[in-house]
């Protein structure tokens, strides 16, 4: 069965300088690590701890107020602070700071399940998942349990998403080729908890001894497929994969549930495997750090809430004509401009980029009317006059060409031969829409 | 912090195409369509084109300098209008025909309306429909394999070596003293750029090659012009061959493959595209058989670049995840049970 999806564009991928570098243990740990309370999509968490306390590995530090995922401690040592700090994501949030010890002290009250997970009932892998305060690991950063509960019943397909589609990142990729067992395990819990057969993996063609080495681990074992997809960017996103993988689309302002679906990222499926397996909570993850501006392009493990500036340290630090530092890839990556900023659950790289990598900036870009955006566009969405309404201000009739459906994936903007920041200009209708509709409210 | 980082938003790459690059690749894909030009007319095809192009960027920066606007020359957009402008003239144009051309063009055209981007029709193509204010001048034509001179070409001179079109004939329902053959490597009477299928149809597969088009409008163009001359053969003659002669002759293939698919003036959307081009090769159609003139390509092109936008609105993609309109009706009939 193959379907699929509708546009995309294929960026040069820049994977080569890290796909072959093993994911290793970040060299130096951390001397503090910084864990803002909003990791996540929905409330931010509140710290239960207080400065002065002693923490352990994996010990829980902050409780979900509403929707959201508990934050464990990913060193271990003395909470130093509690106090508002700098947010990848932007802006400043309230955070925990722990001195590490060095010691690495595990501590969790996690059980581990290595050998009898299979015994175990759908509501007791929930119940694992969001204490080890699992989210997706992809860039969104869904509560991983509420996906799953909110699931339960609609969803008779499960998709993990290894398309890695952005250019630079390969930590996905080290990822399956290294622990290829242990992600098959992890999807293995979570088709157990959904009570389904089956579910499909989702790799992009240009990783290709990842679908090896995960077919390899499969032993004989059925019910897990692995997809080589075509390489073509933005295949992973959510409501692309879906489609490429069972030709469904989720409707406008949809879930994934809505179309039988349940996608959950390759890294959260090895991360099920850590909590189920061995009570492990999430306090560490895979981030390949690459770009032209990096002096060692790497793939490590960090523990979360390491200081970006201590990372890119580690890779050998920045060039001189570095200019750019992206927590994420170059295609959605978020531009950061104060390295003090933590990586957090979602943050799979670091892409460091000089100038000359960079899009360039045009000025007064004029409009050919080609309709490369609209050819490209996986969300039929003609990009084309939602720029022309956009920027004549008339905000109101973006509505009318359904801006909100735009996924930000980017590839208007990388294609446009005039060099028009249209997919920039759809995040400024959808917030002035969203203005408008408060003024409406009120 | 001893590093100071750029922000911006995402995405933070871009992709090989500029417009420049874009209008290059028409550039070179008219090229074949000239080297034909040049050997059944001589070097006077070459000049005549030259001083066309150099026409429009000369008034195109002119025009921008005087009005104190950004200089747009190095987009070559006025270097592919003076080249497709040059390809509607007969070879034997005088060159201040050309030249007006190029004015009408640039100046009235593109951009009173606001340059590149903005005009709302195809330039090269109403500077032709302006030229036939000299209908003597743009319709004699010279017979192929005259070396034409490239200065001092006189009304008596033209008169002695002109020829007729094969669309002259067909206006009037005989079929063409050309071969198909001739037809199709563009040994016949007419403008300097649309005589030759063959080099114009390479053209046109490199411009898909290279992604700069998409073929859907040609193909829709010239598959609807196909079809009706097909069915509806004037003068009682043989169905296949006055289709092909109709598809071979006078400007289609140069319409079809390099005006009509201008970006500027024709819809961007998929669907739309394909209404345009059917209607575009409807109207050729219509006027070919019922006009006084035995040409309709570049007024239907020009008639329906009007209603680009405006097709464009029918052509609206399918929204994301929301049922298609066949799915629609399954459902209603679902309900319905």
């Amino acid at each position: 069965m193959s379907h699929s999806f509708f546009g995309g564009v294929h960026p040069a991928e820049h994977k080569a300088a890290t796909e072959g570098k093993p994911l290793v243990p970040i060299p130096v740990a951390p001397a503090q690590v910084v864990l803002p309370m909003s990791m996540h999509v929905g409330a931010p968490c509140k710290p239960i701890v207080a400065v002065g306390d002693q923490v352990t590995v994996g010990q829980k530090i902050a409780e979900p107020a509403g929707l959201g995922a508990p934050i464990h401690a990913s060193v271990s040592g003395k909470v130093v602070a509690v106090e508002p700090r700098p947010h990848p994501g932007g802006g400043k949030v309230m955070a925990v700071v722990i001195e590490n010890d060095g010691q690495d002290t595990f501590g969790s009250a996690l059980t581990p399940h290595p050998d009898d997970y299979a015994s175990l009932s759908t509501q007791e892998i929930v119940d694992i998942v969001r204490e080890a305060g699992l989210t997706g690991m992809g860039g969104a950063g869904f509560p991983t349990h509420v996906k799953i509960q909110s699931g339960l019943g609609k969803v008779d397909t499960i998709i993990i998403n290894a398309a890695e589609c952005e250019p630079y990142i390969t930590s996905d990729h080290r990822l399956m080729l290294e622990h290829p067992g242990e992600i098959l395990t992890g999807v293995r819990i979570l088709m157990q908890c959904f009570g389904l057969p089956a579910a499909t993996i989702g790799v992009e063609d240009n990783k290709m001894n990842a679908v090896k080495a995960l077919e390899d681990a499969m032993q004989g074992q059925t019910g897990i497929t692995v997809l080589a997809a075509k390489t073509r960017y933005p295949q992973g996103a959510e409501k692309q994969l879906i489609q490429r993988v069972t030709g469904r689309q989720v409707p406008p302002g949809g879930l994934p549930a809505d179309v039988g679906c349940a996608v959950f990222n390759v890294s959260t499926a090895y991360a099920v495997y850590e909590a189920v397996c061995l009570g492990r909570p999430l306090t560490c993850r895979g981030v390949t750090v690459s770009g032209a501006a990096v002096n060692e392009p790497s793939n490590f493990i960090v523990p979360i809430g390491t200081p970006l500036q201590h990372i890119v340290d580690q890779a050998g630090g920045l060039k001189d004509d570095a200019a750019w530092v992206l927590m994420g890839g170059p295609m959605m990556g978020i531009a950061q401009y104060d390295l003090s900023a933590p990586m957090i659950k979602g943050t799979n790289a670091l892409t460091c980029m000089t100038a000359a990598e960079h899009a360039p900036v045009v000025e007064d870009p004029t409009c050919i009317r080609c309709g490369k955006c609209i050819e490209v566009c996986p969300m039929h969405l003609e990009t084309m006059y939602i720029n022309m309404y956009t920027t004549a201000r008339r905000y109101a009739e973006t509505d009318k060409f359904h801006v909100t459906d735009c996924i930000e994936c980017g590839s208007c903007a990388y294609t446009c031969p005039a060099g028009i920041p249209l997919v920039q200009n759809i995040r400024v209708a959808k917030m002035k829409l969203r203005e408008l509709a408060q003024k409406a409210k009120s | 912090m001893d590093k100071t980082l750029s922000v911006s938003s995402s995405p933070h790459l871009s992709g090989p195409l500029t417009t420049r690059r874009l209008m290059l690749d028409v550039l070179i894909s008219l090229v074949p369509a000239l080297a034909v030009a040049v050997f059944f007319w001589g070097p006077r095809a070459l000049t005549l084109t030259l001083v066309t192009m150099a026409a429009c960027v000369v008034f195109e920066y002119l025009y921008r300098k005087l009005m104190k606007k950004s200089n747009s020359i190095g987009d070559l957009s006025a270097c592919v209008t003076g080249a497709l402008l040059a390809f509607c003239l007969p070879a034997n144009a005088p060159y201040w025909l050309a030249i007006l051309g190029a004015f009408f063009a640039i100046v009235i055209v593109k951009q009173l309306f606001g340059g590149l981007g903005k005009n709302f029709m195809n330039p090269a193509l109403a500077a032709r429909c302006f030229l036939f204010s000299y209908p003597t001048l743009m319709t004699t034509w010279a017979a192929p394999n005259v070396n034409l001179p490239v200065l001092g070409i006189t009304d008596e001179y033209v008169s002695t070596i002109s020829t007729a079109t094969p669309m002259a004939a067909m206006h009037n329902g005989l079929m063409p003293e050309a071969t198909l053959q001739q037809m199709f490597v563009g040994q016949i009477g007419g403008c300097l750029g649309e005589v030759s299928a063959v080099a114009l149809i390479i053209g046109g597969i490199y411009l898909v090659a290279r992604k700069v088009i998409s073929p859907r409008i040609p193909v829709c163009y010239v598959a609807t012009v196909a079809v009706l001359t097909f069915l509806f053969p004037l003068g009682g003659q043989d169905r296949l061959d006055w289709m092909l002669y109709q598809v071979l002759g006078g400007g289609l293939l140069l319409g079809a493959i390099f005006m009509a698919t201008d970006y500027v003036t024709s819809p961007s959307t998929k669907r739309g595209q394909v209404i345009y081009a059917i209607g575009c090769g409807a109207l050729t159609v219509f006027i070919r058989y019922f006009g006084s003139y035995p040409e309709g390509v570049s007024y239907s092109i020009l008639v329906m670049n009007a209603f680009a936008w405006m097709i464009d609105k029918a052509g609206k993609p399918h929204r994301f995840g929301t049922p298609r309109f066949w799915e629609k009706s399954k459902a209603k009939e679902g309900a319905a049970k």
